[in-house]
């Protein structure tokens, strides 16, 4: 019955919140030829690459977990990445969530832009990250900044939503190529916008292409298809209490895998590393990135 | 009283350099900042013809789509069959503008390939000669 439960629970998850990721790729992946990704296989850490000009990326991600004493969950978001200019990129997000023995539903949105102030290639790169969010009940864990925990996931989704996340994020990006190696630190500062004091996280990520030179011939299961790191986030407290006390923290492996045809498929089982932290969270994401976007609708209309 | 007039004078210079800098830039002059030891890079996939059919694979994958199929360029993003690309670049000013792009142009960075494959890439382009 468990299981039943479970099945249904997932479908209703699956049909509602990736129904417009399923849609879009739908209409625009027949006029697309070549679509073809090289991500690091993060989660929640940013590097400092940002989108190529005209490129649109979409993103469907999610994040399970079980508090302990409370209901499996299922966070996820549809997300479209967007080069506007080699130093600038634009993402937009719609989130939802699904709770075991509660309800699916819409949890809002998010809003950032990624600038990346210097031109040329350094030992570390700085990027410069702001979002504007709002949500509510969110349960992507997209960032965990503050006092963010596991307790928060017991509240119902009828109460959860009825508390307003109006937030302003800056985040500082930091990233590194070294030896085929991509190094990237995240330091998060955010605000709610309804007063409550700013609050402080961040990120760390590692990932290696399991082999760095391209073969002559097109292959599926290829080391080169593959990529794999290690990623640790958590919260850093706020402002009235800057720190680890209080805060969760997470660790795990992750790993994608890019398809011929561009997809790029990642997980990551993610590891809480104290009592405030969820214990285990699973991730994984399917993505698409369309290459020069909208020539693909100039070329159709001629 | 005359001495008020200098630092205006002297931050219009700068960005007036600033701006003759930028304009040497983007106007396609990239090869100018390459420096001599990453001008003299030997690519180490040189006179390999795996390394030639593994790039035109990177190629058609991340560089295609703007600078054309057969690499003849597109409206706004130029050949790579010009001479500047086939003679005058040196394989390692190519892996110079590859790691580090030239975004006001919209030549982004593809240091995200490693530099196995983008001396890889710089294999094919120079053989399309």
């Amino acid at each position: 019955m468990g299981g039943a439960v479970l099945a249904s629970w997932v479908r209703a998850a699956l049909a509602r919140i990736g129904f417009a990721a399923l849609l879009l790729t739908g209409m625009v992946l027949p006029s697309c030829l070549q679509c073809h990704a090289q991500e690091y296989p993060y989660f929640v850490t940013y590097s400092q690459e940002m989108e190529e000009p005209g490129n649109l990326d979409i993103e469907w991600f999610n994040a399970v977990g079980n508090p302990p004493g409370g209901n499996r969950f299922m966070g996820s978001d549809v997300e479209f990445e967007y080069g506007l200019k080699g130093w600038w990129t634009t993402e937009f997000y719609l989130d939802g969530q699904a709770t075991q023995n509660d309800s699916t539903i819409f949890t809002g949105f998010r809003w950032e832009n990624r600038f990346r102030p210097l031109s040329r290639e350094h030992w570390v790169n700085p990027v410069l990250y702001a979002e504007f969010e709002d949500t509510s009940a969110d349960k992507t864990l997209r960032e965990v900044a503050g006092h963010d925990g596991r307790y928060d996931f017991l509240v119902p989704n009828r109460l959860a939503h009825m508390d307003k996340e109006r937030e302003l994020e800056l985040k500082l990006i930091l990233g590194s190529n070294l030896r085929g190696w991509n190094i990237s630190e995240n330091f998060i500062g955010e605000k709610n916008f309804a007063g409550n004091p700013w609050e402080f996280g961040y990120a760390f990520g590692a990932s290696r292409p399991l082999q760095l030179a391209a073969s002559a011939h097109e292959c599926v299961f290829c080391a080169e298809k593959f990529q794999a790191g290690v990623e640790m986030y958590g919260g850093l407290g706020d402002a009235n209490g800057f720190g680890l006390h209080l805060t969760s923290q997470y660790l795990g492996p992750t790993v994608n895998w890019t398809a011929p045809n561009g997809m790029t498929v990642a997980f990551s089982p993610q590891f809480g590393l104290n009592g405030y932290s969820l214990p285990v969270l699973y991730r994984f994401s399917v993505s698409y990135e369309f290459q020069q976007f909208f020539s693909h609708f100039h070329r159709s209309g001629q | 009283m005359t001495s008020r007039p200098a630092p205006f004078f002297i931050a219009a210079l700068l960005i007036l350099w600033c701006a003759m800098a930028a304009f040497a830039t983007s106007n396609g002059a990239w090869l100018t900042n390459v420096s001599q030891r990453e001008r003299e890079r030997v690519n180490p996939y040189r006179d390999q013809p795996d390394a030639v059919a593994a790039g035109r694979r990177i190629f058609l994958d991340h560089c295609a789509h703007c600078h054309g199929q057969d690499a003849e360029g597109t409206k706004k993003r130029p050949s790579l069959k010009s001479s500047r690309v086939q003679h005058e670049a040196t394989d390692g000013d190519l892996h110079w503008l590859l790691v580090n792009g030239n975004r006001s142009q919209g030549m982004p960075s593809w240091v995200k390939l490693g530099d196995p494959q983008i001396w890889q890439v710089i294999c094919y382009v120079k053989s399309l000669h």
